[in-house]
């Protein structure tokens, strides 16, 4: 790939000033490749963790408990009103003053590293939205559907699992979709706690090479391209997961 | 002994009192009929035999055993009593093989080549046969009510509860729905149904409650019941509803 396109990029740059280093320079392609990988990683791993919280919280919502559902509504609350970016600082320098060091063998190194933080941080804050997502969508299968899995033996947990969450999953899709591409785009502010994502890695190589213009321009495309593809995919699942018979 | 026996049930919902002192056997293999005006109790009584609702007082024993004892296992109650819903309830993101499937294999654990088996030859005697990998949103109402009861099925009940599992339905398709169940109590199925189709009740049960504001007015055999009620609220409703 890197030798495909090197040649051409070499010339843009000799003949025109562009200089998009990140594509003929082995080093800074590299980087660069590293950041997609970084940032890729960082969206799949907030997106399943911010699914978990969504699907366990609405779960919890459903329950008896009063002080469960306390707890769970004051998170929703508190993760929904503050800016994700200060979630961000407070998770890696706030809490993770607390968390303990250990020895890798002559230097020290946090518990948890920057990009564990991050991905903490940003699926508690994506699950929050989740969780009001999957439990709008809980309200809206028919009761009387969950009641006849109850009398066909299904326990609250199997009648969530196999016939709840299953419908309310496909009502909350064009939601969950909004909120996920959300997440993917609010990954970039894990740059500020210096996760090497796609942002932080672009911003680097603008430092040393003074390329600022261009590299906006990869960033730019690469959140399109990245966001476009999440947004197909999830039109797809809905498609494919359309109740046959139903609406639509 | 009955296989179900409800004993002096009473039932409010918060200050409505909606049982007051129901008692009711039904003896294995037995068709009883459950008739009376809307809002009269019905469908919370055979809700509470399930242990759907719970009741305040009395006592609801299914083949001996309590339904209310907090201690029952609820699950396994359920195994011994079908119900079917007016609205079917399928679940709509199953096929019609899927939703008769889905409790054995998934509730029982039962191996699935073995439950795939008996959901077939179910769905071929609700006469569905071709019908297997319909989902319920393409199945025409009586269709959908048909599975809903090849689906309790799948669970061997020891008595299946009907709730109007008819009203919903179009004139012709209760047809079909009926004589599913005519079939069902013809090989020896324990049945207890809340109906309006007088004309069915008479045919095939073997006793009918006339139920009024959630106390049981009178009972007796359909021939009896139909022709020589005694209270004056049977008679009534009967008259409004021939
Ligand atoms: N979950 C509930 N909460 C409060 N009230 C209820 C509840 N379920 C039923 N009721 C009330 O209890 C009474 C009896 O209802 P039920 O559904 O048992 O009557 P029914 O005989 O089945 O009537 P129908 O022929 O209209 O189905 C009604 O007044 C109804 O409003
Ligand atoms: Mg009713």
């Amino acid at each position: 790939m890197f030798e495909l396109i090197a040649p051409i990029f070499q010339r843009l740059f000799e003949e025109t000033g562009w200089n998009f280093i990140i594509f003929y320079d082995r080093y800074e392609y590299d980087r660069f490749v590293t950041g997609i990988s970084i940032s890729l990683q960082l969206i799949l791993w907030s997106t399943l963790l911010s699914l978990v919280i969504g699907v366990l919280g609405a779960w919890v919502q459903t329950a008896r408990s009063a002080l469960l559902r306390g707890i769970v509504d004051g998170y929703i609350q508190l993760f929904r009103n503050t800016p994700p970016l200060i979630q961000l600082l407070f998770f890696y320098f706030g809490l993770g003053a607390f968390t303990p060091q250990v020895d890798m063998g002559g230097y020290y190194e946090p518990m948890i590293s920057a990009f564990t933080w991050a991905v903490l941080s940003l699926g508690i804050f994506g699950g929050a939205f989740n969780v009001e997502i999957f439990r709008s969508g809980i309200e809206a299968v028919p009761k009387a559907t969950a009641e006849a899995a109850e009398s066909l033996c299904f326990s609250s947990w199997q009648t969530y699992a196999y016939v709840t969450l299953p419908l309310a999953f496909r009502i909350s899709l064009p939601a969950l979709t909004n909120n996920l591409v959300s997440l993917a785009k609010t990954t970039s502010l894990a740059y500020v706690i210096s996760v090497p994502e796609m942002t932080y890695t672009l911003n680097q190589v603008w430092s040393d090479n003074i390329n600022v213009p261009e590299m906006m321009l990869v960033l730019f495309l690469f959140y399109v391209v990245v966001v476009s593809l999440i947004a197909a995919g999830l039109h797809a699942l809905e498609k494919r997961l359309a109740l046959p018979g139903y609406g639509r | 002994m009955p296989l179900v026996s409800v004993r002096d049930v009473h039932k409010s919902f918060g200050k409505l009192e909606v049982l007051r002192g129901v008692s009711m056997d039904v003896k294995k293999g037995e068709v009883v009929c459950i008739i009376g005006p809307s809002g009269s109790g019905k469908s919370t009584l055979i809700r509470c035999i399930n242990g759907l609702n719970d009741i305040q007082r009395g006592s609801i024993l299914v083949e001996g055993q309590e339904v209310n004892d907090p201690k029952l296992d609820k699950l396994a109650l359920r195994k011994k009593v079908g119900i079917v819903f007016q609205q079917y309830n399928l679940f709509p993101h199953k096929t019609a093989l899927e939703n008769v499937m889905m409790a054995p294999v998934k509730v029982l654990k039962e191996p699935k080549r073995e439950v795939e088996a008996r959901a077939r030859a179910l769905i071929a005697k609700v006469r569905l046969s071709g019908k297997e990998d319909v989902y319920p949103g393409h199945l025409s109402g009586g269709q959908q009510q048909r599975v809903a009861i090849a689906r309790s099925l799948a669970m061997r009940p020891d008595v299946m509860l009907f709730d109007e599992v008819t009203a919903a339905l179009d004139p012709e398709t209760v047809k079909e729905v009926l004589l599913t169940i005519k079939e069902l109590a013809a090989e020896g199925m324990t049945c207890i149904l809340v109906t309006h189709e007088m004309g069915f009740a008479r045919e095939v049960a073997d006793h009918v409650y006339f139920t009024d504001r959630g106390v049981i007015v009178e009972h007796g055999p359909p021939e009896e019941l139909f022709t020589e009620a005694r209270d004056e609220r049977t008679r009534r409703f009967l008259s409004q509803i021939f």
